[in-house]
């Protein structure tokens, strides 16, 4: 990465569109687009690593991003929540997570759906317990996590 | 998820369905605004010094580095915000900033309004605080003691104590002198944490003598009430909007002193300003379940039948008063909707600590007397050679009954919800096998308190509803925290006007702009805004109706309404041709509980409700006897809701219930050391993950409530209630040993084990009460049935 001053030159893209923004090295990939660029889909319950609010995808792989500094999405395709659904299509596992009842506050839901695409993009029909494990760094405080499981099973055979 | 329906009324088109919330989909794809996602041009942030100190005199406070600093525009301290508030009339004890002395590490002394948030955190570095320590309290016992430097608070007292009562219904000492088995047990409740998923935010502005307040509140009414009475500004000058929430469970219902700081620097800048809590602040801020020491005293007859009870509890209350005078009576107020007890004595204690203060959490003062009660009756039934389940139906409720304490039961599920998953789960037909158990437990919870926080006649709860260029909006000052309110207020709309949800707007949580709702506490919100939707719902049917009928020169009564028509015409024609005739459409409704619900006695204003949800849990478990390591296999779980506005909805709602009350029973717990908090972090403060939690099977039982708007009820809190004592009896079904200690964890079950091995009570808990100066007790007489049905 070059930089200017105190500040370095981040070149990446995300969700489809490419950005160069002038970063502070130290700000957060959960900072740069929440505050930079606005993309306020992405939530935070920690900023510590420990609740999974703030997944996004690096390149394909969900990633909390509060624990992400620029250096390492240099050049990194992201996917936040806003890039999810197909124009006024909601993704497979947005309607699953809709039609089961998964979601309350909804605070935690934006990483939970970035967190179950991943699963099922390399694992369309993921066991239960393949499916806890890969959510097990999502925290959800409303839901008891049951129905969640349901809609994922279901997000996956609609994805098949 | 089965629906077991006592009611075959089928016309409803979409009550009771299972249906997806109404505000899903900006959510899913995080449109959604909450409170830390609002900007506005020009915001500046906002930043709290909090204390380091459990107990100290504030000496001097310097901003003045703070605010030499670049970027920074103000700095407040206490001496800015002099008026005290509190959520009850009789606590008013914080300020905003504290000026004077700190209660707990984390109590606010300063905010700083900065162009960014890192500058506002540099600047809170830079204020000096000098501070003189005082004694610390920091336990039930301790507060209990006369203080050696001054106590926590300068009203309330003696010493540390906050708030006592002492009540006597019945004829108790006749009751024990009558029973033939005695039996006493002490519990203890660790207190824990409400553990929200977004941590609290708020943002003001102030233009032209209005502050208008975004906040993740659940209680907008309360929130404005306060922020008038703080600024000595007239409530018609404030707005209070609570933003879309991400999750309170109790714990965004007091007014916070963030959200006093930041309309205060928006009133000395002139700009936006924003403060959003830390996680670790989350905990400091607190407001959480009270730890409670219990102890009960129940006499029964040769049959199981409850002669007398006594029940004991002494809360820990943490700094502030908050909700306590209300959380006190809590731990003694619900024992007898689900038991018949003919003669009851309740003492209570609430005492101040230097820890962060404790307030509602889903439940509210009586998760933690029921899983005393539940405990402590299977205790009596083994004792007494009787099945636990038999035991609790042989002392059971009625429906249409009064409580010992004057509390009107109506619609009461309980034996349904028993049978439910005793069947289910053929508790009976369990083996005996060690490290294998099953626990089995009831519990009842309010459709909303019966009395405002604040005495004051307006509605407990108002909607209106607009019909304007063919398209209808609701209006209600009810506040989705996640519930669902917003989707219940729709669908009541909706089954009245013919439409399906999402075709109704709603408008909520706004001071400004919806009539009154107390707010999002108590499980209040479907049972009250629910009534008073329907009955604004219903005028405004009635009215479209009469116009269509006259248009189709027919009587009203054979004008057809579903399926978005009103007769023949479709609803937006309907509702422009009204509109013509009528100008813009509002009706309006409200909701006030009825008045003979509860006794008339002081204290009596705790318990009160227009209605008792009913539910009945049994947890299966396995718990390994070399390592104490519990392994959940699955919850039975039946719920009496009434009957369900929407169902997925309230499956939502009991499975959320039953997960935070499993992780509360295993895991959490709001521990200190040396007054500081010993796990401020998502990390430390262990909460389930998807790995623990286990099967839920969950059962609505319809009882179509009379009063309930299409029979509701609630389903927000009493389903977590159950679940914390089956999984402890679960433990000793497994094991054989008692924990009477909540949380239960691996290294208390092998102390208990360990004691057993030596030849001791095979238990772990509390040894014994400490020996309380009761007021003295407060004969109250029998209810007076002449006003009332029953
Ligand atoms: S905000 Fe990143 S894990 Fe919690
Ligand atoms: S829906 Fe509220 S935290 Fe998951």
């Amino acid at each position: 990465m070059s930089s200017i001053g105190s500040r370095e030159i981040l070149r990446f893209s995300v969700n489809g569109r490419s950005h160069e923004l002038l970063v502070k090295p130290y700000a957060t990939l959960l900072e740069v687009l929440r505050e930079d660029l606005r993309l306020t889909g992405t939530k935070h319950g920690c900023e510590a690593g420990e609740c999974g609010a703030c997944v996004v995808l690096v390149d394909g792989t969900p990633q909390l991003s509060c624990l992400v500094l620029p250096g390492q999405v240099e050049g990194s395709e992201i996917t936040t929540i806003e890039g999810v659904s197909d124009g006024g299509t909601l993704h497979p596992v947005q309607q699953a997570l809709m039609d089961h009842g998964a979601l309350q506050c909804g605070y935690c839901t934006p990483g939970m759906v970035l967190s179950s695409k991943a699963l099922l993009d390399s694992n369309p029909t993921p066991s239960r317990e393949e499916i806890k494990e890969a959510l097990s760094g999502n925290l959800c405080r409303c839901t008891g996590y049951v129905s969640i499981i349901e809609a994922v099973e279901d997000a996956g055979r609609a994805m098949a | 998820m089965t629906t077991v329906a006592n009611d075959r009324n089928t016309d409803l088109r979409v009550i009771g369905k299972s249906l997806p919330r109404v505000d899903a989909v900006g959510k899913l794809i995080g449109l959604t605004a909450y409170a830390d996602d609002i900007e506005l041009p020009g915001t500046l942030f906002c930043k709290l010094l909090r204390s380091h100190h459990p107990h100290a005199r504030v000496l001097s406070i310097d901003t003045s580095a703070a605010l030499a600093m670049e970027g920074v525009v103000a700095v407040i301290t206490g001496v800015d915000l002099p008026i005290k508030y509190g959520i009850m009339p009789t606590s008013q004890d914080e300020h905003a900033l504290e000026n004077e002395k700190v209660r707990f590490v984390g109590d606010p002394v300063a905010a700083v309004a900065a162009v960014d948030e890192e500058t506002a955190l540099a600047a809170c570095r830079v204020i000096e605080v000098v501070y003189e320590p005082l004694e610390a309290i920091e336990s039930i016992e301790h507060a209990l003691l006369p203080p050696t430097d001054e106590p926590i608070h300068d009203y309330a007292g003696p010493g540390n104590i906050h708030r006592m009562g002492a009540l006597e219904f019945g004829e108790v000492d006749e009751g024990f002198a009558k029973s033939s088995f005695i039996r006493e047990d002490v519990f203890f409740y660790e207190g824990n944490t409400h553990l929200p998923m977004e941590q609290h935010s708020a943002i003001a502005t102030y233009v032209g003598d209005q502050l208008t307040l975004w906040s993740s509140t659940q209680n907008p009414h309360y929130v404005h009430r306060a922020l008038s009475r703080v600024f000595d500004m007239p409530m018609g000058h404030i707005r209070v909007v609570a933003a879309p929430h991400g999750g309170g469970f109790g714990g965004k219902s007091d007014p916070f002193s963030h959200e006093m700081a930041v309309s205060k620097l928006a009133m000395i800048t002139g700009r936006p300003v924003k403060c959003t809590l830390t996680r670790e602040e989350v905990f400091y801020v607190h407001r959480g379940r009270h730890p409670v020491l219990m102890w009960v005293r129940t006499g029964v007859s040769q049959d199981g039948k409850i002669l007398a009870m006594h029940f004991r509890t002494a809360l820990d209350g943490g700094a502030y008063g908050s909700y306590g005078p209300a959380s006190m009576l809590y731990t003694g107020a619900l024992q007898t909707t689900t038991y018949n007890i003919p003669a009851y004595r309740f003492e209570g204690v609430r005492v101040f600590t230097n820890k962060a203060p404790c307030g509602p959490k889903r439940g509210h003062g009586t998760p933690q007397p029921r899983f005393a009660l539940e405990l402590h009756l299977d205790k009596i039934a083994e004792s007494i050679g009787l099945d636990p389940v038999e035991l609790r139906r042989r002392n059971y409720v009625k429906p249409y009954s009064r409580t010992i304490n004057h509390l009107r039961i109506t619609s009461c599920g309980i034996e349904e919800v028993t049978d439910q998953v005793i069947n289910a789960s053929r508790y009976h037909e369990r083996k005996k096998q060690l490290g294998h158990g099953m626990g089995f437990a009831v519990s009842s919870y309010m459709c909303g308190a019966g009395l405002p926080i604040y005495w004051n006649k307006l509605p407990h709860s108002e909607c209106i509803i607009q019909v304007n260029r063919g398209g209808v909006s609701l209006y209600c000052g009810a506040t989705d925290i996640g519930q669902g309110s917003d989707t219940v207020l729709a669908t009541v709309a909706a089954e009245q006007l013919g439409l399906w949800p999402t075709d109704i707007r709603i408008v909520s949580g706004d001071t400004g702009l919806t009539p009154v709702d107390l707010g999002s506490y108590s499980s209040r919100v479907t049972f009250m805004a629910g009534n008073a939707a329907l009955q604004a719902a219903k005028e405004m049917r009635d009215i479209l109706v009469e116009v269509v009928a006259e248009k189709m020169e027919c009587s009203p009564g054979d004008v057809m309404v579903g399926e978005g028509k009103i007769g023949e015409l479709s609803f937006e024609d309907a509702a422009l041709l009204a509109q013509e005739r009528l100008g813009v459409l509002t009706t309006r409704g409200s909701y006030t509980p009825p008045r003979d619900i509860g006794g008339k006695y002081k204290a009596a204003g705790v318990g009160p409700s227009p209605a008792y949800s009913y539910s009945a849990a049994v947890v299966d478990l396995n718990a390994d006897p070399y390592s104490g390591e519990i392994r959940l296999n699955k919850v039975w779980i039946a719920h009496d809701i009434g009957r369900s506005i929407n169902s997925l909805a309230v499956k939502g709602q009991v499975e959320g219930g039953v997960y935070m009350g499993l992780s509360e029973a295993m895991m959490e717990g709001q521990l200190y050391r040396n007054g500081l908090h010993k796990q401020p972090s998502m990390l430390d403060y262990k909460s389930f993950t998807f790995l623990e939690m286990p099967e839920v099977e969950t059962f609505l039982v319809d009882t179509v409530d009379l009063e309930g708007p299409y029979g509701a009820k609630e389903a927000g809190q009493g389903p977590l209630l159950p679940v914390i004592p089956a999984v402890v009896s679960a433990v000793y079904d497994a094991l054989g040993v008692w924990v009477d200690e909540v949380p239960i964890t691996p290294d208390k079950i092998m102390r208990a084990l360990d004691a057993r091995a030596k030849g001791r009570e095979g238990r772990y808990g509390p040894k014994k009460f400490p020996q309380i100066s009761y007021p003295p007790i407060v004969k109250v007489p029998p209810f007076d049935a002449t006003s009332s049905a029953f």
